[in-house]
């Protein structure tokens, strides 16, 4: 279960970078080929964010595909697999992309007539 | 747990050392790149944190170490009872004369495999993980405080017995070897591909129980190679000694090579062929 150890990691990363604010939405991308499952990324969110500025926040993840290419006869088309076949029947297929592992955007909640607040700034 | 570095509050412990390494853990990892929001009672933060980030500029900080010291690294990486142990033992008796060993134990408890590494005749540390499933880069980076290995030697990381999470956690290491035994069958490069491709080498182990088990070993050298293409492959038996010369010459070959992977070869893309330590 690395996923535990990665979905803490979001939520050292938001505190750290986003101090003391209230967090209401985060969105993660975990690519399809990351090695890293979503649903498992969710359930530990739950346990994770308990007690902290991220507790109740919505997490959104978006999952891209990896882009492949067939050696064999040159069709492109994308992929959640990390070793795919082509519809040739190649498997002799490059895979770019698809990897990556990270926090996107992070939606705080703002105080009462401060809507466009500038990040981090303490508004009274 | 500490979940940056991942070594946690969780229990991990070291030979007997405390857990004293502060939490450190860099500042640079992140950037994050604000700007004002446009709807009421929020503000949207973009923040491009990659989150393996941390685990990644700590493997960094490993692999300088080791460079400096003129130590070359291998992560072990196998599932449970593969036989990582028995194959550096033998390791160890007959090349450590030669090149000198040293080795970092990873289980989740016992400092059983520590205890048969240093009867062997190698100085070893072990990492309990507790519940953790691998080993990290902070992790590693305690242990080598403790195994202080000598320069010029080759330190073997037996990484917590798992064919999946430790495929993910660099660990400063100049090579990586997925290990498998012939009673795991053929079939475990396409199943687990995330461990195997990023392998340096893979190798097949238990050679001497061909005879009782259905194992084709022709399509596991095709579904390596698909998994990895152009991986360095090796068949050996630690206890009867089949292919063992193979071993030492490959481990000869990345003692003088000049250096290898990427250190951070946690999440790279699939099929780019694998810097083989030229053998012999
Ligand atoms: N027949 C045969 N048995 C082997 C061989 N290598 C290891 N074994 C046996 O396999 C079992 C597990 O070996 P270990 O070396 O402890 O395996 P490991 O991968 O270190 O195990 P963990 O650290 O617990 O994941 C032991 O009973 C070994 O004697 C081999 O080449 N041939
Ligand atoms: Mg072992
Ligand atoms: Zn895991
Ligand atoms: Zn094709
Ligand atoms: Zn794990």
């Amino acid at each position: 279960m690395h996923e535990l150890g990665i979905t803490q990691s979001v939520v050292d990363a938001v505190t750290d970078r986003l101090g003391p604010s209230p967090v209401r939405r985060v969105r993660l991308e975990i690519g399809r080929l990351s090695g890293v499952v979503p649903d498992a990324v969710r359930f530990c969110f739950e346990l994770v964010t308990a007690g902290t500025t991220l507790e109740g926040a919505v997490l959104e993840i978006d999952e891209p595909e990896g882009e492949a290419r067939c050696r064999t006869c040159g069709t492109a088309f994308a992929t959640s697999e990390v070793l795919p076949l082509c519809a040739c029947g190649s498997a002799d297929v490059e895979v770019l992309g698809g990897a990556s592992l990270r926090i996107r955007e992070v939606e705080l909640v703002a105080r009462e007539g401060h809507p466009g607040d500038v990040r981090g700034a303490e508004v009274d | 747990m500490c979940a940056t570095c991942g070594c946690g509050g969780d229990g991990v412990r070291i030979g007997e050392a405390e857990h004293g390494h502060g939490h450190g853990h860099p500042e640079s990892v992140v950037s994050d790149d604000g700007r004002s929001g446009d709807q009421s009672h929020s503000r949207r933060v973009e923040l491009e944190v990659d989150l393996l980030a941390g685990n990644d500029a700590l493997a960094g900080r490993n692999r300088r170490r080791l460079d400096a010291a003129g130590v070359r690294a291998l992560n072990l990486m196998s599932s449970p009872g593969s036989g990582k142990t028995t194959l550096l033992e033998r390791t160890v008796r007959e090349l450590g004369a030669e090149v000198p060993c040293a080795v970092l134990e990873g289980d989740q408890e016992t400092a059983l495999d520590t205890d048969r590494i240093a009867a062997a005749g190698a100085r070893a540390v072990q990492i309990n993980t507790g519940a953790g499933c691998h080993l990290d880069a902070a992790m590693v980076a305690r242990g080598l405080d403790a195994l202080d290995p000598p320069p010029g030697s080759l330190v073997f990381v037996e990484n917590v017995g798992n064919l999946v999470c430790p495929a993910l956690f660099a660990l400063g290491e100049h090579a990586r070897v997925v290990i498998m035994s012939v009673t795991e069958g053929a079939d475990k490069p396409l199943k687990y591909p995330h461990m195997f491709r990023t392998a340096d080498l893979v190798l097949l182990t238990k050679v001497d129980l061909l005879p009782y088990v259905e194992f084709d070993v022709a399509r596991w050298v095709g579904y390596a190679q698909r998994a990895r293409p152009g991986v360095a492959v090796l068949e050996v038996s630690a206890t009867r000694g089949d292919g063992l010369d193979g071993w030492f010459d490959w481990l000869r070959g990345l003692v003088t090579s000049p250096v290898t992977s990427p250190v951070t070869g946690s999440v790279t893309t699939a099929g780019s062929p694998p810097p083989p330590p030229a053998p012999g």
